[in-house]
């Protein structure tokens, strides 16, 4: 069992629908806070005609719509321009950040417990009075250039961004970056409409960790957002997945290897479950990939498979590294690894994982940041947050039975496989 | 609160740590001085590839058994080789401490088996490979290896595939029995440990580690040629990059170097991400993805890196616009209103960064292995708060006034040098 009783978790809804998740850990000298807009990648698309989504030029103007917001929102807001918000900021010891994800746009920072009140007002100000400054457009939509640009130079980053467009298809499956032809037509006025229409507190969350009093919190906290105009989060689009596999030539030093199939989504009855057959696969240097595929192969160097969920939809993604003249038998040996997983699971596989949760949970209990992120994430895709008491009194109740059953019964029917390098490899037909 | 304990042992191995009995968990690790600095021409990644057969088992357990233990103890566990240094590490809840550190210290009396050798070997390989894919091409390495010849500091980490190709198990042993003495050796822990236990356990499992065989005279290299499978061109050829990335290296204060903490503020107000001079000038305004600077101390002397990437078109006018800036604090130093700023943020950091035992074992054990002493987290604090303006101005004259080494990974044709 854990070493210490986790402190309580409190949750408040404002009257505008957003949610306010708290967790005061009265031994740290720091606080974090998270806060999930439903202002997403996907939301570039809400709102659209049957004939705009069946567009796909007309799609691909708003190609980096949501970054480029996050960008912009940035760049001043209440009484600060944007040099003396990053000075406000630094002299705080406030590090933030923000970024767009698929469903949401997320606001994060870490800092001294004592910065905490003023970084909430900061925050306030940066998401609900930012200046959107339209001389400073053009250098915005350039620093969106700058990121596709260093994006092309990844390739792994590539493979595994169009193997997960191909698993969730072009709605759901949706990139962040620009492109040439969102670059040439995205204006200020796009900007000002995505935020005008998806920045709101309704189907938000805000969650807060570290040492703190939770009623101070909670008060400041309506304070700065309760009069914020509420709204709806908007639905997720279905997904399309793209059946098939894909190439990409590129004359690299090796090929990189992406493959995907259908899973559960967090939150499902039999997810942990899954989740601990994937961690025997994947989680550590005895897993069976690292083991079987480099250890007692020498085939690459990295390998790995995890587990992914977009709102009720489920995948698992891996990958795997390797020189041409390796690269069939490492995707041979890796998706063998993965279809046989129910054959000869062993009691001590499933022991070492849980050891390995048990301990992640007590260590998270070190770190304000991450424990806002959970908190954070709980709290927007299952709408509650799911204690650390009975997290861990799920994972002690898995069996391998049940493992190896789920596996037998759900393991993957057919790969999606894309990979990147100088020649294409075969595999991942639909399974017997 | 935090109390600082160490100990020699009989053999020579240094114990250090910095105890928090109120942490969640206890971080161990083992600081070797065996880095690419200590390689010679036929050793050239051997540091490296040492560190990988680390994990592949011992007299008492087999690789299996390493791998399978460090899951068991269900930790954060790894290993990392830079120039100077090899570390092992792990960090685990407290009950499992004694468990974890038999099994680290066990893994430090490697079998060295020839066939775990050759299939290890294909891993280097694979890892090399990985690195050639990814951004910037291999510039960071090329730009040490031409400011500090192929050679010493600038010696490749992974060593090169020819290198690594041609290496036998028996350079490997010889090396080991070099570089792995209890003198060259400082077992740290952080967070909540029981030092005594550490101490005594420590003690009996390392007795023998003085029974290594003298090393023998090596033979040196033939410093009038140049290492196979190294290339000392400033201009590195990548034909489908979408962006340019340029790399310096100039001269930085060492890990001794009383200017150490006024370049490292210096440093985060000219090249930080997010609020520094290069931030506004070249980030915000969308002209360049990275432009950065740091300082990198190693134990005897220092490095200043820059970091510059871009679209190739544009590398020539971003490169005038960050000599402007470098010159500019070069000849005027900051302001105060910048060095209380950046003082506030990085202490903050400081802070953060200190929570987990893990972050903190980095720093203590390979400052202890190179020089002997700690700051403990409250003396680092004062050390960035006492930075005055008259230090950061003499950081910026003798630091970023200098001529640097460049190296350009690119699509294009190489450019004209604007180093200066």
């Amino acid at each position: 069992m854990l070493s210490t009783q986790s402190p309580p978790i409190q949750t408040r809804t404002l009257d505008n629908g957003l949610t306010v998740v708290v967790q005061p850990m009265p031994w740290l000298r720091t606080a974090a806070y998270t806060l999930w807009l439903p202002a997403g990648i996907t939301t570039e698309l809400h709102g659209l005609s049957e004939a705009q989504l069946a567009d796909t030029e007309f799609l691909a103007r708003r190609d980096g719509l949501a970054s480029l917001t996050c960008e912009m929102v940035q760049r001043g807001a209440g009484a600060y321009n944007s040099r003396q918000l990053v000075a406000a900021e630094d002299n705080l010891g406030i590090d933030s950040g923000n970024s767009a994800a698929t469903s949401v746009a997320g606001y994060s920072a870490r800092m001294p417990a004592d910065s905490l009140l003023p970084a909430i007002e900061l925050l306030a100000d940066v998401v609900r009075r930012p200046h959107l400054p339209g001389n400073q457009f053009d250098d915005a939509k350039m620093i969106l250039r700058q990121e596709l640009a260093a994006f092309q130079d990844e390739p792994t980053q590539r493979l595994m961004r169009r193997l997960r467009e191909r698993q969730y298809g072009p709605y759901l499956g949706r990139g962040g970056y620009a492109s040439e032809a969102s670059l040439e037509a995205l204006s200020m006025d796009d900007v000002r409409q995505f935020y005008t229409d998806q920045y709101h507190a309704g189907g938000s969350v805000l969650a807060v960790a570290g040492n703190f009093d939770a009623n101070q919190i909670f008060d400041s906290i309506e304070q700065s957002f309760g009069d914020w105009k509420s709204g709806k989060r908007p639905a997720l689009p279905s997904p399309a997945p793209i059946d098939g596999n894909e190439h990409i030539e590129l004359p690299s030093s090796q090929t990189h290897i992406g493959f995907s199939f259908d899973s559960i989504p967090y939150g499902s009855d039999d997810y942990f479950v899954m989740r601990a057959g994937i961690g025997i696969l994947s989680d550590g240097m005895s897993s069976r990939l690292f083991d079987r595929v480099r250890e007692q192969r020498g085939l690459c160097y990295s390998v790995w498979a995890s587990t992914h969920t977009i709102g009720q939809n489920g995948a698992v993604f891996g990958y795997a590294g390797t020189t041409p003249a390796r690269a069939q038998e490492t995707l041979d040996v890796s998706l063998r690894e993965i279809q046989n997983l129910a054959d000869d699971l062993e009691q001590e596989e499933l022991s070492r994982w849980k050891v390995r949760i048990e301990s992640g949970l007590i260590m998270e209990q070190e770190s304000a940041g991450s424990r806002a992120s959970s908190l954070a994430s709980d709290q927007y895709q299952l709408g509650r947050v799911i204690p650390t008491e009975e997290l861990e009194a799920k994972i002690e109740a898995i069996t391998l039975d049940q493992v190896a059953s789920y596996f037998r019964q759900h393991g993957p029917r057919q790969f999606r496989i894309v990979t990147v390098g100088p020649e294409a490899l075969q595999g991942g037909e639909t399974l017997a | 609160m935090n109390e600082l304990k160490s100990t020699t042992l009989a053999n020579g191995l240094r114990i250090v740590a910095d105890i928090d009995l109120r942490g969640y968990s206890a971080a161990v690790g083992y600081f070797v001085r065996a880095g690419a600095r200590d390689e010679t021409d036929i050793e050239s990644g051997l540091s490296h590839f040492l560190e990988h057969m680390m994990f592949k088992g011992t007299a008492r357990r087999s690789a299996a058994d390493v791998n399978r233990e460090l899951d068991e103890l269900g930790g954060q566990s790894n290993a990392y080789t830079s120039e100077e240094q090899t570390v092992y590490y792990s960090s685990v809840l407290p009950k499992y401490q004694d468990r974890m550190v038999d099994l680290l210290t066990d893994m430090l009396s490697p079998s060295l088996d020839a066939d775990d050798f050759a299939t290890e070997r294909n891993v280097i390989l694979e890892e090399i490979a990985k690195y050639e894919d990814q951004p910037p091409f291999g510039a960071f390495e090329r730009v040490m290896e031409c400011a500090y010849g192929p050679r010493g500091l600038g010696r490749r980490v992974l060593g090169t595939t020819h290198s690594i190709e041609s290496m036998q198990v028996e350079s490997m042993r010889a090396y080991f029995n070099r570089r792995y003495r209890p003198e060259n050796i400082v077992l740290a822990a952080s967070g909540n440990v029981d030092f005594d236990g550490l101490v005594a356990q420590a003690e009996k499992m390392t007795q023998h580690w003085l029974d290594r065989p003298a090393p023998t005279d090596l033979a040196g290299d033939d410093l009038s040629t140049t290492p196979e499978g190294i290339e000392l061109t400033q201009h590195l050829s990548v034909p489908d990059a979408a962006q340019s990335y340029r790399v310096t290296l100039g001269d930085g204060p060492s890990m001794q170097s009383p200017l150490r903490y006024a370049m490292r503020l210096l440093a985060s107000i000219v090249g930080d991400d997010g609020g520094s001079r290069l931030f506004w000038d070249l980030i915000d305004t969308g002209r360049a993805e990275v432009a950065t600077l740091w300082p990198q101390e190693f134990t005897d002397t220092g490095a200043l890196f820059t970091y510059l990437v871009c679209a190739a078109d544009d590398m020539d006018s971003n490169v005038r616009l960050m000599n402007e800036v470098l010159g500019r604090v070069a000849r005027d130093g900051v302001e105060q209103s910048e060095l209380d700023q950046i003082i506030n943020k990085t202490v903050a950091g400081c802070i953060m960064q200190s929570e987990r035992p893990s972050n903190r074992l980095f720093g203590l054990g390979s400052r202890w292995l190179c020089c002997g002493d700690h700051l403990s987290l409250d003396e680092l604090l004062d050390a960035y708060r006492g930075v005055t303006i008259e230090s950061v101005a003499e950081a910026a004259r003798t630091y970023l006034g200098q001529s640097a080494t460049e190296v350009v990974a690119s699509s294009a044709e190489p450019q004209s040098n604007l180093v200066g």
